[in-house]
This record gives structure tokens, C-alpha cells and sequence, in this order.
């Protein structure tokens, strides 16, 4: 059986849960030959992670190149080449599809993007146009090369001791040079794109976001924003969900003081369960909320934290 | 320098998007409009020439938009041409429809060979797919220099150098690049114009070339959805999400939101 090929994807070393999730949904496709594309001391976390989620196989491949995408698709291009894997699968973000992209190009592989279900027989789900249809597509040529959705699966654990497989990767040059790298701020809670839970607050906070931290601590949630509030600096752009921001599909998305436009729906529409907290009833986010509540986001959102508190306890 | 913008016709994103009985994205029946992105695009362009000589008649740069899509592209091109563009090139060819990614960047990658372009612009995703992979695999087929995801973008001609800060989840990367190379933009780097009477005037008397695919020097059978690297099995819509409960808060809002969680084992 041919191997399924997995980029384990990782930030200067620290790994993703969605690379766990990918390590998991590749194993029920084939025996898993898992590679990760690294700088000088960043190879520990992806090493053990493909032991933990069951490789068979591992290549680590130190990048010799400073470009954030070109290394990655070296490194898989020359695997697959010598290999003939039956798939290669990439976490979907902004990295992964860029790399995707790319190799797709230089393999002459068919592209599937933004999948959230792989088939035995490689062919993919996609939920297309805001969540509103569902497609299955499949590659017609070469090895097909398709990025998974974070939170698409859960992540099983499955102990094994990869085989260490060593490659010869023609390198090549990208022609830039990273001059500097500055790391995203990362703050205690979850990260959106993993986490099971959000609560988001938009230009209704006016600012504060005290509330909408509030109902996030004790939901153990992630923080949300809309574009109003980080593009008035009350976010950090990387809190953004949308269009633009992230896209997210968790169990609970609760919107507090946002309106629900398209760019914004964009990217949560396909969560679980929508909770929406405004104060004009006809607020298009109620549209599509399986719970709403009419009122002032400053009286009803402390209430639910306190609330919520109240039954852990 | 001769920038070229890579802009993509997309149905308003206001608009209720389906796939037709093809398999393809319906686009008959909604209004069609520029890539919002491919706007920041555009506005990217014309500042670092008005800052840096102009463009147009009597300027020392000029900006080209290229597109692939159907003919009635041409009317959101226009929009383009009337923010203050130069021309316009639309590839628009039977053979095309269904093209996925790899053939769209193929065709783009060809036009742009030939058309003596110093520097690419794309916005960093399309409002309709999404996939936000067209850069990137232009840069590869180019075998240029890839610049993307900018939110900040600097060219120094003189020097021959481009500078970026990349800025994604990864946080903020800082780049450079010798010309010629493809350079994607973010929608934080710069508020695009509204296109002025006078500009709106002005792109009534702009060209758009149209060529097909036989004048960009590709063969029909690379393209379409014949030929495509991936195919769309099937589609269904999802039932829409229906609203749900609605109470107003009357001292008791979050209270009832904590037993709504609780109904469904949430919390
Ligand atoms: C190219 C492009 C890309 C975009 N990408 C994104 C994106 O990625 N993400 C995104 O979110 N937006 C995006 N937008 C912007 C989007 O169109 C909206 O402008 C934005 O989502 C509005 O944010 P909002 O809902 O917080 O603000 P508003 O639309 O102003 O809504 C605020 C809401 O808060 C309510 N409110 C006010 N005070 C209170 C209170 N005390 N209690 C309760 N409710 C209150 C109001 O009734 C109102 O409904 C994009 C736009 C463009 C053009
Ligand atoms: C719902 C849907 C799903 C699809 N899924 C897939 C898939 O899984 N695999 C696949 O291979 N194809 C797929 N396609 C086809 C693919 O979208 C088109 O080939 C498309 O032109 C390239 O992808 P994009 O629009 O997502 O571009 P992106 O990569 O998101 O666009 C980024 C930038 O590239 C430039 N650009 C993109 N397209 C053009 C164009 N036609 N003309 C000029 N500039 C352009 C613009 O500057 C744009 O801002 C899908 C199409 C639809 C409608």
C-alpha cells in the first residue's frame, strides 16, 4: 500500500493540533510517512508528535532556505518524486495552501483546498460559498495533493516508532531573504482555529472587551473579533474571524454586539451551535442563530459568565 | 515599471451563490463585481507610482490588469481601469470554463511572460473559491521571487529591491526581493479609492485587450474542465440555518442563554 505523505505542520517548532488531526485522518488512509520541514533546533515537538499519532514513517529536513514556503515544497517535491505516495495532505492555512499551491504546480498534482473529509479513495468533501453546499471532488491527475480543515476530525493518539527515513531534497533557491521574524503574541486562551468554543464581540463592545473575556474564561473559550473591532485596534488582527480573518467551525460560537455581515458569516457560519447577543432585533447575525438575545450586550454577557460560573461550581 | 495586477471578476459577495447543474459556480444569475481584494491590489499600485513618478500619459510606470474569466469580466475590469489603471488584458475563451487552479495559474503565468511586467499584484484570495494558491503558483511557474501576503509593501527601483512584511498567523516576516517577482497583498495595507467622475470618464476610453487562449500560446486541451488537474463529483446545497429561539432580555437574557447551554450539554 503506498504511503499517504503529511506535512506536520509547526510555528519556530511548536506544533499544531491540527497536525495531530491530520496524523490521525491520514491513518485510515494508508500507512502515514510523516515530514517535517525545520530550522536549526525546532525539530523535537513535530518528532515526537509523529510518534504519538502513529507515523510509520518520518523524514525531519532542515530548510537551508529562509522562505517560509519554498523548503516545504522542496522537501515534498523530491518525497514524492522518489516515492510515489497515493496522497500528500497539508494543514489548510495560510502556509499550508501557499505550499499546496506550489507543489501542485511543480508535481503536475491535481489541488483540493479547504477539504473537511478525505474518502478512502481520496476523494474529498468541501463545504463551499460560507457553509452553504456541500461538494465532493477528487483529483483526475497525479498524486493528489489536498489541505485539510483544522478541527476537520479529533485527534486519537497512537503510539508507534517511526521509521527514519533519510532524503536527498534539491534545494532551491527562493531569492528572498527573510531579514527578521517576528512571532504572533500568543495569550493564555485557546487558539481560534482549535478551539471548540468562541465568543467573539464586535463593534457593540464599544471597546471593552471585558465581557466578552469574561464569558470566554469561564466557557474556556477562545476570543473572537470582527473586522469593526480589530480595524479600531480593540483586537489583535489575528483574533479576526471572517473573510479576511480566520475561518472556524466550532461547537459554540457565541457573537456578542456584531451584526452578522456577509464577510463576517464567512467565516463562522458552519459552527455547531450560534449564539448571537444584540440589541436591535432585526441584526442579521439572529438570522442564522440557534439562540438570541435582544439586549445590551453590558447586562446580559456578564450574567451568562457569572451563570455558566455558577454551574461549574 | 510596468506593474501588472492579476483582478478576478467574482459574484457580489452580497449574492446567494450556488453551483449550476454543471457542477459550476453559477454565475448567470447574480451580479458580477471585482475581487474586493484584488482592489487593495490596485490601490498598492497606483500609490507607489503616484509617489514615484505616475503613471499613465506623461507617467513613468503604467499598470496593467489581467484577468481570465468570461467576457462580462469587462465590467469589473472597468472598475479597475476607473480607480486609475492603465488598460486592461481579459483571456476569455469557451476552452476555459471549468478551469481549476492549476490551469488558471498556467494561463495567467503565460500572459504574464509576454507582457514584459516588471512586478506582479494579486490580492491574497477570491472572494468566490477562496483557495488563495494563485500567487503562489505563479511565482513557482514564473520562477520569480514570491512576495505574499504583504501588509506593507516597498519598492526600491534604483536598488532593484522589494520589500514586504508577510503577516499571517505566523506572525509578521520581513522579506526582500529583486525584481522581477509576484507580490500578494492583505487588506490591512492601504483603504482603496472610490473611482472619481473624472476617473470613471477616463476608463470609458481605456483598452481592453481581449486574447484567447490560442493568442496567450495555450492549448485547448491543457484547459477546461476536460482537461483539469481536479473535478467536482457532486454538490448539494445544505439546508440554510434557520433561526432559532429569540428571547429579549428583560433582566433574565443571560440567564436563559445559560439554560439554552445547559439544554445542550454545552456547559
Ligand atoms: C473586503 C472586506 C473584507 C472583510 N472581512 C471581514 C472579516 O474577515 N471579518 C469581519 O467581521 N468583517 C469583515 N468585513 C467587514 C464587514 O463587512 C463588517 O463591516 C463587520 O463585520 C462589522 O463588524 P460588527 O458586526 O462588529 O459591527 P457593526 O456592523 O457596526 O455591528 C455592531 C452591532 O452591535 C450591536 N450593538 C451595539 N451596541 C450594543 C450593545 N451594547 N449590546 C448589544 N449589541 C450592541 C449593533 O446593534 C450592531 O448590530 C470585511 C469587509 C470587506 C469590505
Ligand atoms: C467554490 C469553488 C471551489 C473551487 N475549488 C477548487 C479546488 O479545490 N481546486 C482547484 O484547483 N480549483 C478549484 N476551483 C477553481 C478555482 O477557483 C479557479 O481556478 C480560480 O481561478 C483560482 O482559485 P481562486 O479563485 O480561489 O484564487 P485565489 O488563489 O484565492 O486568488 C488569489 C488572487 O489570485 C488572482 N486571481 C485568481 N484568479 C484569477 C483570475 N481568474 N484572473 C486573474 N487573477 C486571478 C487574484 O489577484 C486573486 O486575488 C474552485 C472554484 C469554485 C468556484
Amino acid at each position: 500500500m503506498a504511503d499517504v505523505l503529511v506535512l506536520i505542520d509547526h510555528t519556530a517548532g511548536l506544533v499544531s493540533r491540527a497536525a495531530s488531526e491530520l496524523i490521525t485522518a491520514a491513518r485510515a488512509l494508508g500507512p502515514v510517512h510523516a515530514v517535517a520541514v525545520v530550522r536549526a533546533g525546532e525539530a523535537d515537538a513535530p518528532r515526537a508528535m509523529a510518534a504519538q499519532f502513529g507515523a510509520s514513517k518520518l523524514s525531519v529536513i532542515e530548510a537551508v532556505d529562509g522562505h517560509p514556503i519554498t523548503p516545504s515544497v522542496d522537501a515534498l517535491a523530491s518525497i514524492a518524486q522518489a516515492s510515489a505516495p497515493a496522497a500528500i495532505l497539508i494543514t489548510s492555512g495560510a502556509k499550508g495552501k501557499e505550499i499546496a499551491g506550489r507543489l501542485a504546480v511543480r508535481l503536475g498534482s491535481g489541488l483540493l483546498t479547504d477539504v473537511i473529509d478525505v474518502a478512502q479513495d481520496f476523494s474529498a468533501t468541501q463545504s463551499i460559498f460560507g457553509g452553504s453546499t456541500v461538494v465532493h471532488s477528487k483529483v483526475t491527475h497525479g498524486a493528489p495533493i489536498i489541505t485539510v480543515r483544522p478541527n476537520a476530525c479529533e485527534p486519537v493518539a497512537s503510539e508507534s516508532t517511526p521509521e527514519i527515513v533519510d532524503v536527498t531534497v534539491a534545494h532551491t533557491s527562493s531569492g528572498v531573504t527573510v531579514t527578521s521574524r517576528q512571532a504572533p503574541v500568543k495569550g493564555g486562551r485557546p487558539e481560534l482555529t482549535e478551539a471548540s468554543i468562541i465568543v467573539s464581540g464586535g463593534r457593540g463592545t464599544n471597546g471593552d472587551f471585558s465581557p466578552v473575556e469574561s464569558l470566554a474564561d469561564a466557557l474556556g473559550a477562545a476570543v473572537g473579533a470582527s473586522r469593526a473591532a480589530t480595524d479600531a485596534g480593540w483586537y489583535p488582527h489575528s483574533n479576526q474571524v471572517g473573510q479576511t480573518g480566520k475561518t472556524v467551525s466550532p461547537q459554540l460560537y457565541v457573537a456578542c454586539g456584531i451584526s452578522g455581515a456577509i464577510q463576517h458569516r464567512a467565516g463562522m457560519q458552519t459552527s455547531k451551535t450560534i449564539v448571537a447577543i444584540n440589541k436591535d432585533a432585526d441584526a442579521p447575525i439572529f438570522e442564522l442563530a440557534d439562540f438570541g438575545v435582544v439586549g445590551d450586550l453590558f447586562n446580559v454577557v456578564p450574567q451568562a459568565a457569572a451563570g455558566v460560573l455558577a454551574r461549574k461550581s | 515599471m510596468k506593474f501588472l495586477v492579476c483582478v478576478k471578476q467574482v459574484p457580489d459577495s452580497w449574492a446567494e451563490k450556488k453551483l449550476g447543474a454543471d457542477s459550476r459556480l453559477d454565475r448567470a444569475g447574480v451580479d458580477a463585481v471585482l475581487n474586493d481584494l484584488d482592489e487593495y491590489a490596485i490601490e498598492e499600485a497606483l500609490r507607489i507610482c503616484e509617489n514615484s513618478g505616475g503613471n499613465g500619459e506623461g507617467g513613468e510606470h503604467s499598470i496593467t490588469l489581467l484577468s481570465m474569466g468570461p467576457d462580462r469580466a469587462t465590467e469589473a475590469i472597468r472598475k479597475g481601469l476607473s480607480m486609475g489603471a492603465d488598460n486592461a488584458i481579459l483571456i476569455s475563451d469557451e476552452a476555459l470554463a471549468g478551469s481549476d487552479a492549476l490551469a488558471t495559474s498556467l494561463v495567467l503565468a503565460k500572459a504574464i511572460e509576454s507582457s514584459g511586467a516588471n512586478i506582479v499584484l494579486c490580492g491574497t484570495e477570491s472572494t468566490d473559491a477562496r483557495m488563495s494558491v494563485v500567487p503562489a503558483m505563479l511565482a513557482e511557474r514564473l520562477g520569480w521571487p514570491q512576495l505574499t501576503f504583504a501588509g506593507e509593501l516597498k519598492i526600491d527601483a534604483g536598488a532593484n529591491k522589494v520589500t514586504i512584511k508577510r503577516m499571517t498567523d505566523e506572525g509578521i516576516e520581513e522579506m526582500e526581493a529583486s525584481l522581477p517577482c509576484v507580490v500578494s497583498v492583505i487588506e490591512k495595507i492601504n483603504e482603496p479609492r472610490y473611482p472619481s467622475f473624472k476617473g470613471i470618464m477616463a476608463a470609458k476610453k481605456k483598452t481592453i485587450e481581449t486574447r484567447s487562449l490560442a493568442d496567450v500560446g495555450v492549448s485547448t486541451d491543457q484547459v477546461g474542465s476536460a482537461s483539469s488537474w481536479s473535478a467536482v463529483v457532486d454538490s448539494a446545497l445544505r439546508p440554510p440555518r434557520s433561526a432559532g429561539i429569540k428571547v429579549v432580555d428583560e433582566g433574565n437574557g443571560g440567564n436563559e442563554l445559560v439554560s439554552f447551554l445547559a439544554d445542550k450539554k454545552i456547559v
